[in-house]
């Protein structure tokens, strides 16, 4: 099951440049939260901030209070590694591990975090690509073929199972169908409705009617800063914010 | 992009607003066709009539393609749902004129009957609310449209005493019962039309606030 | 201004591009062919020289003394391969580890000193690189040994190791990284069962470049394994290896010993070759369809 996230005074740095500025945000568990805003706004600077993957970009750094359910991200002594087996990450890109077959590629995280048990792990495998909706396409050649060796689509949806494997409690996605086709990008996005039953998930999109699509919460960021969070009915027919009903509109970004 | 869609909203703008032009003057006529008893006036609303239902069709068709091919949002989306509900009390309006027309064809087929009713007073009311709901939408001015609201209680009050005044000269005097019933008609044409300025104005608040007032409430989303 | 298509100049023009074309074709195909001659050539004279002299008591027996016929040089065949064998266990692991800094962890001053440092090592004559572990390693111990040997040979092989590591690291893009780390997959755990597996063939193609370069290397060992006669099982007495062995022979005056050494050439190719290929079948066997 999914658990909420409480983000409360985050702020994010790339050297001396503040890109994210005291950023309070209460993400539902077991919904799918949208953050949306034009290129350079901050969103995908903050979903990396939720998984301590932003800390990876050499001089970045952020603070604040970020709350995964009942642990605290960047509370004193929590081990990055640790939040980031809690908490997935999708991106933008397919990037499926090249030289690993699609089996595994889904065990990888598995394997490296020191699973052994082979049965346990044809199990969770196969669930996971099951919830990825990708089972029924791989299940034959799922230790003849590499993961590289898919189409786009099925790529990111192997990268989707591989997050999956690991059995995090929230789910974070950057972009994930911006590099597919429509037929693809609807397929991932059907997935991402069906996987609020069992996860929290958020997602970064810079196209607006998929956001309207796909989530239940939508956060409007603004050069670093969070504008506008509501229902995502309530964004995108009211709006309380000019400058949100300004950027869904398309008057700007 | 969106100086194509804005392109298109002025368009719809534009066509509703003749069409309002269309029934307000159909309104006018059947009043003139009423105060002259003259048959030209009701000849000319029933000729319009085609017009205006035309206009429907087109700006109809105009806001389905807006919505499916630029999938706005926000106040736009509001825009075009309020244009598709005024269309539609418009040709309603419409509707109306052409019923009023038709009973004045009646009543100038008989000996004229003077009755204690002041249709054209009614009228004029009717004709404000209605100048009033359009000016509004064509301002996107919410204030203006709550004007129109306020006004729909006295057109009722109108409608409500010609019915009692009428009924009792139809009991008194059986002879101008065809002429009663005719003015009672027109009457409650006119009231509809009233009601119909009231639905534009409730759609104008919508569009341009966001709250849906229908029926008395006032609803935001929360 | 786009000239039409049937214009006589642009038929000019066609005809001079193809020729153009073809050309540079003939000169890369050239090239390539170029390459390949010397090497072809090297291994064929060999061949004719050599084999005359090989039989089975020249890869058995050890070498007889002066004036003797008959012999063979088995004790360096099987030095060689445990010199080697040392130089690779040594080397091939700090060459790697010294990539995986340099890729990984080396952005800074100490990476580019580092960097550095390596390419002045591979540029340092291999006779240099003798001298000094005999003086660090020899004279301390006051015995000549293959381990000495072993250790010079590492130190010719680590620089290779290391920059053909560092770069096939720094190909291994970055997605992949993000990927694994964003799995909860620790660093140091990510650059060895990702990154590195990800760069596998190219540190692979590296490690056997360095390690064909120092099978051959003669001057190093001078001072450090020596040379014997017998066999010597004891990795901490001088010990007999190809390149010596072929050296000792070559500029001795005796016929015998001549074809000897040409013998010893065509064995010692032989192993490289055997070895590189061996490396390349197993490798590749672990390959999937599509993998790059």
């Amino acid at each position: 099951m999914g658990v909420g996230i409480e983000v409360r005074g985050l702020n994010a740095w790339y050297g001396k440049n503040l890109a994210l500025k005291s950023i309070d945000m209460t993400v539902a568990a077991n919904h799918v939260t949208a953050v949306i805003g034009p290129s350079g706004c901050g969103k995908s600077t903050f979903v990396r901030c939720l998984n301590r993957m932003h800390e990876t970009i050499p001089e970045a750094r952020a603070e604040g209070l970020v709350k995964v359910g009942d642990m605290e991200v960047y509370g004193d002594g929590t081990d990055p590694v640790e939040i980031r087996r809690r908490i997935g990450m999708v991106f933008q890109k397919p990037n499926p591990f090249p030289t690993m077959s699609i089996y595994d590629n889904v065990a990888a995280g598995l394997r490296l975090n020191g699973f052994r048990n082979r049965k346990q792990m044809d199990e969770l495998v196969e669930r996971s690509l099951k919830l990825a909706a990708l089972w029924d396409e791989v299940k034959d050649m799922l230790h003849k073929k590499s993961g590289a060796s898919l189409s786009g689509g099925q790529q990111q949806r192997l990268c989707i199972a591989r997050s999956l494997a690991v059995e995090p409690e929230v789910l974070l996605m950057d972009e994930p169908a911006s590099a597919l086709d429509p037929i693809s990008t609807s397929k991932i996005e059907e997935l991402i409705f069906q996987l609020k039953q069992h996860y929290t998930v958020v997602i970064v999109t810079h196209n607006m009617q998929q956001a309207a699509r796909v989530a239940e919460f939508t956060g409007f960021f603004l050069m670093g800063s969070l504008i506008e969070y509501d229902k995502t009915e309530k964004i995108f027919t009211t709006p309380a914010d000019k400058r949100t009903e300004d950027y869904i509109t398309g008057r700007f970004g | 992009m969106r100086s194509r869609f804005q392109q298109g909203l002025d368009e719809l703008k534009e066509k509703l607003l003749r069409m309002g032009g269309l029934a307000e003057q159909s309104i006018d006529r059947a009043t003139e066709a009423y105060r002259t008893r003259d048959a030209k006036f009701c000849q000319m609303v029933f000729t319009s009539e085609a017009d205006i239902n035309e206009s429907e069709r087109v700006i109809d068709e105009l806001a389905l393609d807006l919505l499916a091919m630029q999938q706005p949002m926000a106040v736009d989306l509001r825009f075009i749902l309020a244009v598709v509900k005024i269309n539609a009390d418009l040709e309603r309006v419409g509707d109306q004129a052409v019923n009023i027309a038709q009973r004045v064809l009646d009543l100038i087929s008989e000996p004229e009957v003077p009755l204690p009713v002041d249709i054209p007073r009614m009228a004029a009311s009717v004709t404000t609310m209605v100048q009033r709901a359009l000016e509004s939408f064509l301002d996107g001015k919410a204030e203006i449209a709550e004007a129109v609201l306020q006004m729909d209680n006295v057109v009722d009050r109108m409608k409500d005493e010609a019915f009692v005044v009428l009924v009792q000269k139809m009991m008194s005097d059986p002879h101008v019962t065809r002429a009663a019933l005719n003015e009672l008609l027109i009457a409650r044409n006119l009231e509809r039309i009233a009601d119909h300025a009231t639905n534009i104005a409730e759609d104008v608040i919508f569009w341009v606030r966001g709250a849906d007032v229908r029926h008395g409430g006032a609803h935001y989303r929360s | 201004m786009l000239k039409k298509p049937g214009d006589a100049s642009t038929l000019k023009l066609s005809l001079w591009r193809r020729g153009m074309n073809q050309a540079a074709n003939a000169f890369a195909i050239g090239a390539a062919i170029l390459v390949i001659v010397p090497l072809m050539a090297i291994f064929i004279y060999l061949l004719i020289k050599g084999v005359g002299a090989l039989n089975w008591a020249f890869l058995t027996q050890t070498p007889k003394p002066v004036g003797e016929a008959g012999g063979g040089m088995a004790n360096a065949i099987v030095g060689s391969g445990v010199i080697l064998g040392i130089a690779s266990v040594i080397g091939i692991p700090m060459g790697i580890g010294c990539g995986i800094y340099l890729a990984e962890y080396g952005r800074g001053r100490f990476g580019d000193l580092v960097r550095f440092t390596a390419d002045v090592l591979n540029g340092v004559p291999s006779i240099v690189i003798g001298i000094a572990v005999y003086s660090l390693i020899v004279l301390r111990q006051k015995h000549f040994s293959a381990f000495s040997g072993g250790i010079a040979l590492s130190v010719m092989m680590i620089p290779t190791v290391a920059r053909a590591t560092e770069e096939m690291l720094l190909m291994v893009p970055n997605n992949v990284r993000e990927a694994a780390l964003g799995l909860g997959i620790p660093k140091w755990r990510t650059t060895l069962s990702i990154s590195l597996r990800t760069a596998s063939a190219g540190v692979i193609t590296g490690c056997m470049l360095a390690f064909a370069r120092v099978a051959g290397e003669t001057a190093p060992l001078l001072f450090t394994a020596f040379g014997n006669q017998y066999w010597n099982m004891n990795l901490n007495q001088p010990t007999a290896a190809l390149p010596l062995q072929i050296f000792t022979y070559a500029i001795s005056p005796f016929d015998e010993w001549h074809k000897q050494a040409w013998a010893g050439a065509l064995i010692l190719i032989v192993m490289i070759v055997a070895a590189v290929a061996a490396v390349r079948i197993t490798t590749s066997r672990g390959a999937l369809k599509g993998a790059s």
